[in-house]
């Protein structure tokens, strides 16, 4: 396990990142290293240099903005996990944060890695496409944002420029949440993890999105199954009748030696109905 | 008698492991030292039309780039089968391939480079055109009409057929049986993931001609031999082997692999130390594999119960190559065990040991007794359901008697001692199975699908008696060799052929020892795992160390006993007759007087002072022994374990697992306690989550851990270990072997769990390991949606 050669850059600021990316050829920004390192030493990525990002000051805090929080890129699973704004302002990212891997992967990796590295088992990108969050990110010309919507675009792959660097996350607040994963017994990522909102108007679901990661290539929105809780009450046979959707968010479900695309659709359907249980007892 | 055998010494060995200070191979250092890399296969069977080392060797840093026909120039053999069965087939092995490779990972170059990470970068830069061959993976498809064969000379792939068992008896069963049950099952593949890869330096001394090895291996004597006779060709006398702190093995550190001959080899030749420790990926790719069984078995019994007939055929995958013990496995480790813990007249095995294009198969923990176990195991269960009794009812009414032991059964072996009967009960009392079963009516009523699943299992283990290894095929002994050394301070020196890798021999060696002599535990030094210190041994496996290796150092501890009483009373001018040796104290005294006596210690020193010795008598006091065993042991178990199964994800959850088991008497309870949880775990690892899986076309589909589940703490609740001790009568310790019982019971107790739970709904077989998804189909294709 000994990755090929490379130089080593740390970055002082995100402009200089940026700089070192836009001018270095098939140069890596490193943060936690838990996704890319493993890569490397597999030999799976070979970066010409590697350019830390990981002592930028300013980057790893986590703050509540409003109806919003606003989590740095650099904040590490284990801070999310433990951050009372998260828990406070949305649990079910936190509960996602702490069903990442193990607490030495929590402690060191970085929600900004996660969603930059968009793998398919990883479990943030449901639950940020469930609660609409908003990608920030730097780069040569400049800062944008990103719905996560747009951000994910296929196996490992993002919305993202070779030389931008997110600096941040803004994610709405939802009291109504739950992340639920049927976790892999080797790897322990999502072999299907389900991110569900659910707000309620009265007596009936005013709101709900539903976020799959596991099953395809990238994490997706199960528009059609939240679509039909909506407008009624959150009863256990509406539930089952809205989780019996999500099918129709899957074009092609992925399989493993462990589980294959049709019986992670399956898992969906179960989670999907047990998240948006938790999910809609939550919003209360 | 014994101040600390039967109490839970705590391990001398823990404060260096805990506090990170062990010495592994991979800590061995010297200045200069070349890395060495090999370049892999990433083909299953392929020929091989060119190799282009010229960019590695000239990369800065790299040594030497070597090809297989460099280590065949070079004076080196091909690796040997250490255990051939009548009529072995066996394929060529090189310790570098040539032509052709025959298995992902088979080594087909090696890289010397001045640091780990240059001989990564010249490895891949080491070009290879490879033109690819058919290939075939399937233990039992290798010997279909027309399956590419792994080697041409070897038709249909059969490297061996092996039989045991009373064919007739069998035959009669069957003829008049009332009832019959028949399963078809896989033991799946197992890669058996020791926590420290697999490594290997060495150092040549070229004024001398000596050549000393490090080697991450169970057995370094038998490694010195294979090396020095057949593939590296430097004489034993000149040639040293060191197996230093070892981090598991599980029987895959037992063989000899091509990297100890490469290492050795390279570091003669460049002239420099030399070091290769396997990355994860390498190990998982490379370290021999275990199981890998397709068996068709039938059950006969008659109407009230009794089983009188057990016939089975199983195809035993042995890979590319035959690994050192690789035919032993699936015959004199899997077919005689297949009467179980049972009286039953008519066994009959037969294996077919087949050649594929995988990673060779050898033994991993329990060793062809697991296969059995889970066999015959399955096999009660289906006949419990078929006549509607209690699977621990039918159990205790198959079970030999106690009175019946010696008990020799219709496949070989003669069991020494046992109480099946107690050990269930025991098991039985222990989880309360009554009350799991009321439990199990109360779940099911509420819909919910529960299980508790019950096993008797046996082992035999502490191989073995060498006359009898010799004609089952075995090219060594199995006897064990243990030397008492005591300083003239009365300090000892223990040097035993057995060699801990992770068991705790430092602790329980010691303590038989301490307590033969009489002498305090700090004392006592154990010294294992180096041909420079110890004389020979065969090393560990088979759960045989404290049966094997410690009945040879109760030998050479007799015979201390013997020389220091005679000293004793020499020096306290009483006859022999008249003086005891007090193995409390290590005194020697006059009987009855115990005030007028000698210390140990004493009598050491005068032992090499030889001022004052019995006549004729040699100074010093340092005995060998060479322990050949009259039988192998047989230990038993119980296991209970009470299972939930989730109705829509299909998972799996234990709920409670009690283990009962008879080792025979126990030196150290925590240690042994410690064994049972290990391989319990790693059986329920079989039961529940690993699955080593090929592709059709020879690819490792579980090669990294990543994809490869070994179990985690939280699959298990608390086991709950409970033993009872039926003495081993041929042992001078009582002892049976403990290392493995626990991966025996394990899985067949887990999977006769969850089908029980699965049983409401039509499921009587799923293969290993019970994943949700393999559940959820099985309960589809029953017939029930879900
Ligand atoms: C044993 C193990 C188990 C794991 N289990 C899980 C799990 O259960 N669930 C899960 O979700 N994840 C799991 N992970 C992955 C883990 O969460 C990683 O930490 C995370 O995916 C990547 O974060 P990082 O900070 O380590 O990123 P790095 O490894 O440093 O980088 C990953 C990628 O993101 C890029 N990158 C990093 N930061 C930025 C940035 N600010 N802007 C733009 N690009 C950036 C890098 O260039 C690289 O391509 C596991 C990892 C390990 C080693």
């Amino acid at each position: 396990m000994f990755p090929s050669q490379f130089d080593y850059h740390r970055a002082a600021s995100v402009a200089e990142a940026v700089e070192l990316l836009s001018s270095l050829p098939d140069a890596k920004l490193v943060a936690g290293g838990h996704s890319l390192i493993p890569a490397m030493k597999l030999r799976a990525a070979q970066p010409s240099a590697l350019v830390d990002i990981g002592r930028i000051p300013g980057l790893s805090d986590v703050s509540r903005d409003g109806d919003s929080l606003v989590i740095g890129a650099l904040a590490t699973h284990a801070a999310v996990a433990d951050s009372a704004a998260v828990r406070g302002g949305c649990p079910m990212l936190a509960e996602t944060a702490a069903a990442i891997g193990d607490i030495q992967v929590r402690n060191r990796g970085t929600i900004g890695g996660s969603l930059a590295h968009a793998d398919p088992g990883a479990d943030y990108p449901a639950a940020m496409l469930a609660l609409g969050a908003e990608v920030t990110a730097v780069g040569a010309g400049g800062e944008r944002t990103i719905a996560a919507s747009d951000f994910f675009v296929d196996i490992l792959t993002t919305a993202l420029a070779d030389n931008e660097v997110i600096t941040s996350v803004r994610v709405p607040c939802a009291a109504g949440g739950a992340y639920l994963k049927h976790r892999h017994p080797a790897s322990s990522y999502a072999v299907v993890g389900v991110a569900a909102c659910v707000g309620m108007d009265g007596g009936n679901v005013g709101s709900c999105a539903i976020g799959i990661n596991g099953v395809t290539g990238k994490a997706v929105l199960a528009d059609a199954a939240a679509a039909a809780l909506c407008g009624g009450p959150a009863d256990a046979d509406r539930i089952a009748a809205a989780a019996a959707r999500v099918g129709d968010a899957f074009d092609e479900p992925l399989g493993d030696l462990y589980a294959s695309g049709e019986f992670r659709a399956h898992l969906a359907g179960v989670y999907t109905k047990r998240a948006l249980a938790l999910a809609a007892e939550r919003a209360g | 008698m014994g101040r600390y055998v039967g109490t839970s010494v705590k391990r001398v060995e823990d404060p260096r492991f805990i506090q990170g200070k062990g010495r592994y191979v991979a800590n061995i250092q010297f200045p200069d030292m070349v890395y060495v890399a090999i370049k892999r296969s990433p083909e299953a069977h392929a020929r091989i039309t060119r190799i282009d080392t010229s960019a590695a060797a000239a990369m800065d840093g790299v040594v030497a780039v070597f090809t297989g026909q460099d280590f065949k120039d070079g004076g080196c053999g091909s690796l040997p089968c250490g255990w051939l069965v009548p009529d072995t087939k066996v394929p060529d092995r090189p310790i570098v391939v040539t032509d052709r490779v025959c298995h992902v990972g088979d080594s087909v170059a090696v890289v010397a480079a001045r640091t780990p990470y240059i001989a990564a970068d010249a490895v891949e830069a080491i070009e290879v055109d490879y033109e690819p061959l058919p290939t075939v993976v399937d233990a039992r498809g290798a010997m279909d009409e027309g399956a590419p064969l792994v080697h041409a000379e070897i038709e249909d792939n059969v490297s061996y057929h092996w039989a045991l068992g009373d064919q007739e008896a069998c035959d009669k069963a069957f003829a008049e049986a009332d009832e019959v049950v028949e399963v078809e099952l896989v033991n799946q593949r197992l890669i058996p993931t020791a926590m420290e890869p697999r490594a290997a330096a060495a150092q040549w001394d070229a004024a001398s001609e000596e050549m000393t090895v490090w080697t991450t291996s169970q057995n370094p004597h038998p490694i010195r031999l294979l090396l020095s006779a057949f593939t590296l060709g430097i004489p034993e006398s000149k040639l040293r082997v060191i197996s230093p702190d070892v981090g598991g093995g599980f029987g895959s550190k037992i063989f000899h692999y091509p990297e100890e001959v490469i290492v050795p080899w390279v570091a003669r030749e460049v002239g420099r130390p030399a070091r290769w420790v396997a990355t994860r990926t390498e190990s998982q790719m490379t370290d021999s594999q275990g199981r890998d069984h397709v068996t068709v078995a039938k059950l006969a019994m008659t109407s009230d119960g009794a089983f009188t007939g057990l016939d089975v055929e199983t195809w035993a995958n042995q890979g590319a190559y035959l690994s050192t013990f690789a035919p032993l496995i699936p015959t004199a480790l899997y077919i005689t065990l297949l009467s179980g813990n049972y009286k039953m007249p008519g066994v009959f095995g037969k294996v077919h040991g087949t050649l594929t294009n995988t990673v060779p198969v050898d033994a991993y923990r329990g060793a062809g007794r697991p296969e059995a176990a889970y066999l015959v195991e399955r096999l009660v269960d289906l006949a419990a359901t078929r006549l509607g009794r209690d699977p621990l009812d039918l159990r205790r009414q198959n079970a030999i008697p106690k009175e019946d032991f010696p008990y020799q059964t219709p496949v070989a072996f003669l069991y020494d001692s046992g109480d099946y009967d107690r050990l269930m009960t025991t098991a039985a009392d222990r989880a309360d199975y009554a009350g799991m079963r009321q439990a199990q009516a109360e779940a099911r009523a509420e819909g919910k699908l529960r299980g508790v699943g019950v096993v008797c299992c046996i082992e035999a283990s502490g191989p073995a008696p060498s006359a009898v290894a010799g004609s089952l095929g075995s090219a060594v002994g199995f006897w064990e060799s243990g030397e008492v050394r005591v300083h003239p301070t009365g300090q000892v020196s223990v040097f035993t052929g057995s060699h801990a890798h992770g068991q705790g021999h430092e602790t329980t060696l010691a303590q038989v020892v301490a307590d033969e002599l009489g002498v305090p535990i700090e004392s006592v030094e154990v010294v294992h795992g180096d041909t420079g210190r110890v004389n020979f041994g065969m090393g560990t496996y088979g759960s045989r160390s404290a049966c094997v290796g410690g009945s040879a150092l109760v030998r050479s501890a007799e015979k201390v006993r013997a020389k220091v009483l005679r000293i004793g009373a020499h020096l306290l001018e009483a006859a022999e007759e008249d003086v005891v040796y007090d193995r409390d104290t290590g005194r020697v005294h006059v009987k009855g007087s115990p005030d007028s006596g000698k210390d140990f210690g004493e009598l050491a020193f005068a032992a090499y002072t030889a001022h004052n010795l019995p006549e004729g008598m040699e100074p010093g006091l340092d005995f060998v022994s060479f322990y050949d065993p009259a039988n192998f042991t047989f230990p038993a178990s119980s296991h209970i374990c009470e299972v939930e199964v989730c109705s829509d994800t299909w998972e799996v959850r234990i709920l409670r697992y009690v283990a009962v088991d008879d080792v025979g008497k126990v030196i150290n309870p925590m240690i042994v306690e410690g064994q049972l949880q290990g391989g319990i775990v790693q059986g329920v690892g079989q039961a529940l989550t690993e699955i080593g899986a090929y592709s059709d076309d020879g690819q490792l589909l579980s090669g990294t851990l990543l994809e490869y589940a070994v179990p985690r703490a939280d699959l298990l609740p608390g086991i709950e270990v409970d033993r009872i001790e039926t003495p081993s009568p041929h042992n001078p310790l009582g002892v049976k072997g403990a290392g493995e019982m626990g991966t025996i019971a394990a899985t067949p107790v887990v999977a006769n769990a969850v089908l029980d739970a699965l049983a409401p709904l039509g499921v009587t077989h799923i293969e290993l390991p019970l994943t949700p998804e393999r559940i959820w189909r099985a309960v589809q294709a029953a017939g029930n949606g879900a």
